[in-house]
């Protein structure tokens, strides 16, 4: 099947997601990767605030290349996201409602995953020019000083994922 | 030589690509393969990387031994070139000056380089940017002699079994046999930057070539790990003699965004 959705996502809308579906997502999405995780990690430790309110929001697993002038973001393309997988079953119980990345989950993530009705998108891996032609918009939100591991907020137009887990606890990279 | 290799794929690539989006039978495979295909034209025509992973410098520096080096220290030059080519090709800075640190060194310097002395009176400087989302799959496997060739199949399908989705399939892969520890590592490295369409000029090395590629394509991962029979677009492996006790093999694995870039002085 093929979606056209916009995030944040309605929950209903992300229940009818199946494992090999094509969605082209419209909105907001937050970019985060390893040493974004490692602050926002940190900060709930600590029993501070994260940088932008999770709840129901997607996050890109990304580290963009330098924007030339005139344009919202370089090369854009996912990054693996089971390294984030040490954070991620905490942001989904705090409300995190999609991920976007490449490769395998751990299991306790996808047990997450299920639990609150996420989906866990993949984008392809490696096609950072044809994925940064759907960024409309680029602005650094918090972690400024990690370069380009800063936490952004992008604005999306028919940015093309598959989805790769679903609320269902399907997983397309599950091979028998 | 950064931006070019950033930018652009060789043309055995790009041939490589063309025939397995002709020849992949999965529909998802052939959508996947057809978006690579898509993006290299952009990466190409907008002057924007192929991959925002623009990698880590990796150098092979090849010295003919009548070359003389005048007027500073050739790392120096080659950091002072990976630090303007990334700055004035909007190319990521993806290295950090301490693996437990962890802070940005901002110019995606220092670079990794490999010296070898070669006869002559050229030196050969090949650049090959490599992204970490496969190299973290890369592995190495002391093997027994006893292990024989079937252990050599084993360790490099598994490692490609392993690494599926996360190393961005359709992957290459490059592997080394015999050495030592290190030596091994080194020859699966350099395995990469062999064009597609250079089989080794050993026959039963050559052959295993064959078989390996063929076997790892039988796996159904596919292109982005999503089922098809393009799981590497090729595999080289360079060998070397051993110890009678050991039998090293590394497999080192590269997206399909293997890109390098040659110069010669």
């Amino acid at each position: 099947m093929e979606y056209h959705l916009t995030s944040p996502f309605d929950e209903e809308e992300l229940k009818k997601l199946r494992i090999g579906d094509s969605v082209y997502i419209n909105g907001i999405i937050y970019v985060a990767r390893d040493a974004a995780h490692k602050r926002m990690s940190e900060a709930l430790d600590a029993g501070e605030a994260l940088p932008f309110d999770i709840k129901g929001q997607t996050i890109y697993y990304m580290g963009p290349s330098p924007a030339r002038p005139g344009r919202p973001i370089g090369s854009a393309g996912p990054t693996t996201a089971g390294r984030m997988d040490k954070y991620t079953p905490r942001l989904l119980d705090l409300g995190l409602k999609a991920m976007i990345g490449k490769g395998r989950r751990t299991d306790a993530v996808k047990e997450a995953i299920v639990r609150n009705g996420c989906v866990y998108f993949a984008a392809i891996g490696g096609a950072g020019a044809l994925l940064s032609k759907a960024i409309k918009s680029s602005e650094t939100v918090a972690y400024a000083d990690l370069g380009a591991e800063a936490l952004l907020k992008l604005r999306v137009e028919d940015f093309p994922v598959i989805v790769v887990a679903d609320t269902a606890g399907g997983d397309a990279y599950r091979r028998e | 030589m950064c931006i070019e290799a950033n930018h652009s794929l060789g043309a055995d690539m790009r041939a490589a690509l063309d025939k397995a989006a002709e020849t992949e039978d999965s529909p998802v495979g052939k959508h996947v393969l057809a978006q690579l295909q898509e993006n290299l034209k952009i990466a190409e025509e907008d002057r924007i990387p192929i991959c925002q992973d623009t990698g880590m410098a990796v150098v092979f520096a090849d010295i003919g031994q009548d070359v003389h080096i005048e007027g500073g220290f050739i790392e120096d030059a080659i950091n002072e070139g990976v630090r303007q080519g990334y700055t004035e090709g909007y190319l990521r800075k993806s290295v950090v000056g301490d693996p437990i640190e962890r802070v940005n060194t901002g110019d995606n310097t220092p670079a990794i380089v490999h010296y070898r002395m070669v006869p002559g009176d050229e030196l050969k400087l090949t650049f090959c940017p490599k992204g970490f989302g496969s190299e973290n799959m890369s592995r190495v496997f002391m093997l027994k002699p006893a292990d024989g060739v079937q252990g050599i199949k084993d360790a490099v399908i598994g490692a490609v079994a392993d690494a599926g989705p996360n190393a961005c399939p359709p992957m290459v892969v490059g592997v080394g046999i015999g050495g030592t520890f290190e030596k091994c590592a080194l020859m699966a490295k350099r395995a990469l930057t062999r064009s597609l369409d250079e089989p080794s000029p050993l026959p039963h090395i050559r052959a295993l070539e064959e078989e390996l590629l063929a076997e790892i394509n039988k796996s159904g991962l596919g292109p982005a790990g999503l089922g098809g029979k393009t799981t590497a677009l090729g595999l080289n492996i360079e060998s070397c003699a051993t110890h009678i006790a050991g039998l090293p093999v590394a497999v080192n694995i590269c997206c399909h965004v293997n890109r390098h870039a040659v110069r010669i002085l």
